[in-house]
C-alpha cells in the first residue's frame, strides 16, 4: 500500500514538474510534508463528506505532491479540532474545514477560541437549510405548518435538529421569534438520524440540509416546505416526478422571513505567510474546477458562493456578529439562563 | 423468488477475478486492523476510503470499491476476537464480551478452541444477518422507522438489565462499577444542552473518556500487571497448534445451537434497530448465561460464552448495513464511514437505492456471503499461528503488548494524555481485580452510558417530563417491561427459592 502511494507521488511529482516547466507558474511555497485536514465534526456528516471529497479529488487529480490526511476531531462540539489548529500557530501543514460551530461552540461553551486565531483561506460553498415535514401530514406550505404550530399551542409540536445551541436550534429559535410560538426542540447526534426520526413521525418537522433529506424526499416520505435563503436554489433538475430544488419556495415567499446559510470554508492556523495561504487558495480553486466537485455541489444543492482573501475575512466577521446577535437573542450564550 | 433471482445476478456481479482478489485483500487488511487495538474498523475504512475514489469511476467499479471496504469491515469483525481471546485486550468494542470466557479458555491452553468457536460463530451470525437482509429488507426497513428516542432508551435499558442481575459478584459491587462507568461517560460535551461538564476547565477533557482507552488500560495493562505479580509466565503455552483443533471444536459446536440461534436473533434485532453490535454482544452473553444450564460456570472459560457474544456481534454488524442502505442511517461507526463513501461515489442510500442501483446493491449483498466465507477461510487457517503466539515467552511478549496498547491509546485522539489515562485505567483495572469488583459493568456503562442518557433525555423532552412515554405504545412498553422483568428476576428467584424452602419445611 505504502509503496504504491510513494510510486504514485513520485509519478505525480514528475508529471507536475514537467507541466510546471511548460505552463503553470511555479509556486513560491509548497507543502514539504503530509498536510493534515482537520474536521471539527464526526465521520459521515456534511463537513466530513466535503473534506473527504476534497481529499479524494486532490489524490485523483494529483493536485499536490505531498499527501493529505483527514482527521476527525469532534470532541466538545468541535472545540477539540479548533483548539488543535489554534495551538499549531505558524504550521502551514494544517487545514481545517469549518461549519457554523466555529461561531456557536465558543459562544455556547466559553471555550477560549475565536476565528481570528485562524487564517481564512477560502469559502468553498454555503450549505442550505430546508424546512421539512412528513409527506403524510396535510401541510402544503410553510404558512400552513406555522398556523398549525400556533394552533397546537406552545411546546406541543416537536422540531428535531442536529446538536444543541448550534445551527439547527438557532434557526428554530428564529422561526419561533418570527412566528410567535414555541417548539419542543429535540437534539439528535446527526442530520441523517433527524431525517429518519421525521420519516418515522417521532418529530413533526426538521431543518435538514438538502443532502441529508434528499433520499427520503425522492422516496416520497418527506415534503420540503421552504428554503431558508434569500433566493430559490438554482438546481432545476427534477428530483421527484413533479419537483426540482428550484420549485421549493423561499421561506420569505411563504411569509416566514428567516434566512440562514452555513459556511463550508477552509482555514489555516494563525501566523502563516501569505505565500502559504496563496498556495492553498490555488489548490482549492483547482479542486472547484473538477467534475467531481460539480457533482457534489449538485447532489447537495449547495449555494455555490465562493470567496477568498479580504472579502472572505469580512464575510466571516459579519457572520460572527450575526451569530452573536442570534445566540444572545435565543439565550444560548454560555452562562446565560 | 424475486430476491433469489436478484441475488443470483448479484453473484454474477461479485464473482469476477478482481472482486475475489479484492475480497481476500480486504479481509486480510481488516483482520490486521481489527487486531490492533485503537485502530478499529471505522478508522481503517476511513483511511482506505480515498483509495477507492478512482476505483469507483470505472464501470462497475463502485461495486468493487464497496466489496473491498465491506470486506475490511468483515475482517475487522473477525480480527477483534483474536486479541480478546489471546491477551484479554478487546480490539473492538463488540469483542469485550468475548474476553469474559475467551481469555480464561486461552489461559487453560484452549486458545485454539476458543478462536475456532469465535470465528465459526461469527460466520454463523453474519450468515443469518445476510439472509435477513436478502429476504426481509423491505419489511425490516419499515420496522426500524418505529424506533424513536423512547424505544432506543428501552433497548439500552434492556441491555443494562440483562447484564446487571447476572453478575457473580455482590450486586453492590456491580452497581458501584456501573455507576463509575456512567460518571466517566458523562465527562465532555452534554449533547442535549450543548454545554461542557466535568471538564474542570481543561481542554484535554473536552473529548471525555474514550471507551477504547479505558478498555485497553483496564483489560490489557491491568492483565499484565496481574501476570507480573503472579509470576512471569503465560499459562497458555500448552496450546495445541494444529488444524485438528478446528475439526474437534466443530464437533462440539452443534451442542450450542440454541445459544447460537438466540444470539443471531438478538444480533439481527439490534443491528436493524439500529442499536449496534456492542449492546447486542453484551445482551446475548447475558441472556445465554441466564438460560444456559451451565450458566454458573460462565466466566471460567466456557465455549458457549464465546459463541453467544460473537454470534450476536456479527449478526448485528451485518444487519447494521441494512438501515444504512435503505434509510441512510448507519447502524455502526464503520457503517457511517461506508455511508460517506457511498455518497462520495455518487450513490444515494435510501428507499430508492434498491430500485435505481440494483447491480450495486445485489453485488454488495452477494459479496457479503462470499466475503464472510473468504474471512472464515483466512482466519481459520491462521488459528494455529495465532495460538502459537502464546508460546512466545512472557518477557518477550509483554513489552510488545504494552507498546501496541500505548500506540492504540494514542491513535484514538492523537494525544499523549490518552496514553497516561491508559496507565491510570491499567492500575484501576488491577485494583478492581484484586478487590473482586467486576470490570464489565464499568465498560458497558462507558460504551452505552452516553447514548442511553441522550435518548432518555430526548424522550423526556418529547413528553415534557412524563415517564409514561416509556409505556406509550406496545413496542416500547413491551421492551421496557421485559427489561424490568430481567432486572427483578434474580430477586424473584431468591424469593421463590425461600418460599419453596418454607413450604418444604412446613410439609
Amino acid at each position: 500500500m505504502k509503496n504504491s502511494a510513494i510510486f504514485k507521488s513520485v509519478l505525480a511529482s514528475t508529471v507536475v514538474a514537467t507541466l510546471a516547466a511548460f505552463a503553470v507558474p511555479a509556486h513560491a511555497w509548497e507543502p514539504t510534508k503530509t498536510v493534515e485536514f482537520i474536521v471539527p465534526a464526526g465521520t459521515g456528516g456534511g463537513a466530513d463528506q466535503m473534506a473527504r471529497a476534497i481529499q479524494g479529488i486532490v489524490v485523483k487529480h494529483n493536485l499536490m505532491k505531498q499527501s493529505m490526511v483527514v482527521i476527525n476531531k469532534s470532541g466538545g462540539a468541535g472545540a477539540e479540532g479548533f483548539l488543535d489548529v489554534k495551538g499549531a500557530k505558524g504550521d502551514p501543514h494544517k487545514l481545517i474545514i469549518t461549519l457554523s460551530n466555529m461561531f456557536t461552540t465558543p459562544l455556547a461553551t466559553a471555550v477560549p477560541f475565536n476565528w481570528r486565531d485562524l487564517t481564512p483561506v477560502k469559502m468553498m460553498a454555503l450549505d442550505e437549510f430546508v424546512l421539512w415535514v412528513n409527506a403524510e401530514t396535510p401541510y402544503k406550505s410553510a404558512k400552513d405548518y406555522v398556523a398549525a404550530v400556533k394552533k397546537a399551542g406552545d411546546s406541543k409540536m416537536k422540531m428535531g435538529g442536529t446538536g444543541s445551541k448550534q445551527e439547527d436550534q438557532i434557526i428554530t429559535a428564529a422561526i419561533e421569534k418570527k412566528a410567535g410560538t414555541k417548539f419542543i426542540y429535540v437534539p439528535f447526534k446527526g442530520g441523517g438520524s433527524v431525517a429518519v426520526q421525521l420519516v418515522g413521525k417521532h418529530i413533526d418537522s426538521s431543518v435538514n440540509n438538502p443532502i441529508e433529506a434528499v433520499a427520503h424526499w425522492r422516496g416520497g416520505k418527506l415534503r420540503p416546505l421552504c428554503v431558508f435563503d434569500t433566493k430559490r436554489m438554482p438546481y432545476k433538475e427534477k428530483m421527484t416526478t413533479t419537483m426540482s430544488w428550484n420549485d421549493i419556495p423561499t421561506c420569505k415567499e411563504s411569509g416566514l422571513d428567516v434566512n440562514y446559510l452555513m459556511l463550508r470554508g477552509i482555514f489555516m492556523a494563525g501566523g502563516v505567510t501569505q505565500d502559504q495561504v496563496d498556495y492553498y487558495v490555488g489548490l482549492l480553486r483547482k479542486v472547484r474546477e473538477t467534475p467531481e466537485w460539480v457533482a457534489l455541489m449538485n447532489k447537495g444543492a449547495f449555494n455555490q458562493t465562493s470567496i477568498e482573501g479580504k472579502e472572505y475575512a469580512d464575510w466571516v466577521g459579519a457572520a460572527e456578529a450575526e451569530h452573536v446577535a442570534l445566540m444572545k437573542g435565543a439565550g444560548f450564550m454560555a452562562g446565560q439562563k | 423468488m424475486d430476491a433469489l433471482n436478484s441475488l443470483l445476478d448479484g453473484f454474477a456481479v461479485a464473482l469476477t477475478l478482481t472482486n475475489i482478489a479484492l475480497m481476500f485483500a480486504g479481509v486480510i487488511l481488516g483482520v490486521i486492523i481489527g487486531v490492533l487495538p485503537g485502530l478499529g474498523g471505522a478508522n481503517g475504512v476511513a483511511i482506505l476510503l480515498p483509495l477507492t475514489f478512482s476505483m469507483a469511476q470505472s464501470p462497475g467499479g463502485q461495486t468493487s470499491a464497496i466489496i473491498l471496504l465491506s470486506c475490511i469491515y468483515w475482517g475487522a469483525l473477525f480480527g477483534g476476537a483474536i486479541t480478546s481471546i489471546l491477551f484479554n485486550i478487546p480490539g473492538e468494542p463488540w469483542s469485550v464480551a468475548t474476553t469474559f470466557d475467551g481469555y480464561p479458555l486461552a489461559q487453560r491452553g484452549r486458545a485454539g478452541e476458543a478462536l475456532t468457536a469465535a470465528f465459526t460463530s461469527s460466520f454463523f451470525g453474519a450468515a443469518v444477518g445476510v439472509v435477513v437482509i436478502t429476504f426481509l429488507s423491505p419489511v425490516v426497513a419499515e420496522f426500524a422507522l418505529e424506533f424513536g428516542p423512547p424505544e432506543f432508551f428501552s433497548v439500552y435499558l434492556l441491555t443494562f438489565c440483562a447484564f446487571i442481575g447476572m453478575s457473580k459478584q455482590a450486586p453492590f459491587k456491580t452497581l458501584v462499577s456501573m455507576m463509575l462507568g456512567f460518571a466517566l461517560a458523562a465527562v465532555g460535551t452534554d449533547t442535549v444542552t450543548g454545554t461542557l461538564r466535568m471538564t474542570f476547565g481543561t481542554a484535554t477533557l473536552l473529548t471525555g473518556f474514550d471507551f477504547l482507552v479505558a478498555v485497553i488500560g483496564l483489560f490489557g495493562i491491568g492483565e499484565i500487571l496481574q501476570t507480573l505479580e503472579e509470576g512471569l509466565e503465560f499459562r497458555g503455552a500448552s496450546a495445541k497448534i494444529n488444524l485438528r483443533v478446528v475439526l474437534d471444536t466443530w464437533k462440539e459446536l452443534p451442542k450450542y445451537w440454541a445459544t447460537s440461534l438466540r444470539g443471531a436473533a438478538i444480533g439481527c434485532f439490534m443491528g436493524i434497530v439500529p442499536g449496534g453490535a456492542t449492546p447486542a454482544s453484551f445482551m446475548s452473553y447475558g441472556v445465554a448465561r441466564r438460560l444456559s444450564k451451565d450458566g454458573d460456570k460462565f466466566g471460567e472459560g466456557m465455549v458457549e460464552g464465546v459463541v453467544a457474544p460473537e454470534t450476536a456481534a456479527h449478526a448485528a454488524g451485518t444487519s447494521a448495513l441494512l438501515p444504512m442502505l435503505t434509510l441512510g442511517v448507519p447502524g455502526s461507526p464503520t457503517a457511517a464511514v461506508l455511508l460517506g463513501g457511498l455518497l462520495i461515489w455518487g450513490l444515494e442510500p435510501g428507499p430508492l437505492l434498491f430500485v435505481e442501483q440494483k447491480d450495486f446493491v445485489w453485488g454488495l449483498i452477494a459479496s457479503m456471503y462470499l466475503g464472510n466465507i473468504a474471512g472464515l477461510i483466512v482466519v481459520l487457517t491462521c488459528v494455529p499461528l495465532f495460538a502459537a503466539i502464546l508460546r512466545i515467552p512472557f518477557s518477550v511478549i509483554a513489552p510488545i503488548i504494552i507498546v501496541i496498547c500505548a500506540i492504540g491509546a494514542y491513535t484514538v485522539h492523537n494525544t499523549t494524555f490518552d496514553v497516561y489515562m491508559m496507565v491510570v485505567f491499567g492500575v484501576v483495572g488491577y485494583l478492581f481485580k484484586k478487590l473482586d469488583y467486576p470490570l464489565a459493568p464499568l465498560v458497558l456503562a462507558i460504551v452505552l452510558g452516553d447514548r442511553a442518557e441522550a435518548s432518555f433525555r430526548q424522550a423526556m423532552l418529547m413528553s415534557q417530563g412524563d415517564m409514561r412515554i416509556l409505556f406509550e405504545n406496545g413496542l416500547v412498553g413491551s421492551i421496557t417491561t421485559l427489561a424490568l422483568a430481567l432486572l427483578i428476576w434474580p430477586m424473584l428467584s431468591v424469593l421463590w427459592a425461600s418460599i419453596r424452602k418454607g413450604l418444604a419445611k412446613g410439609a
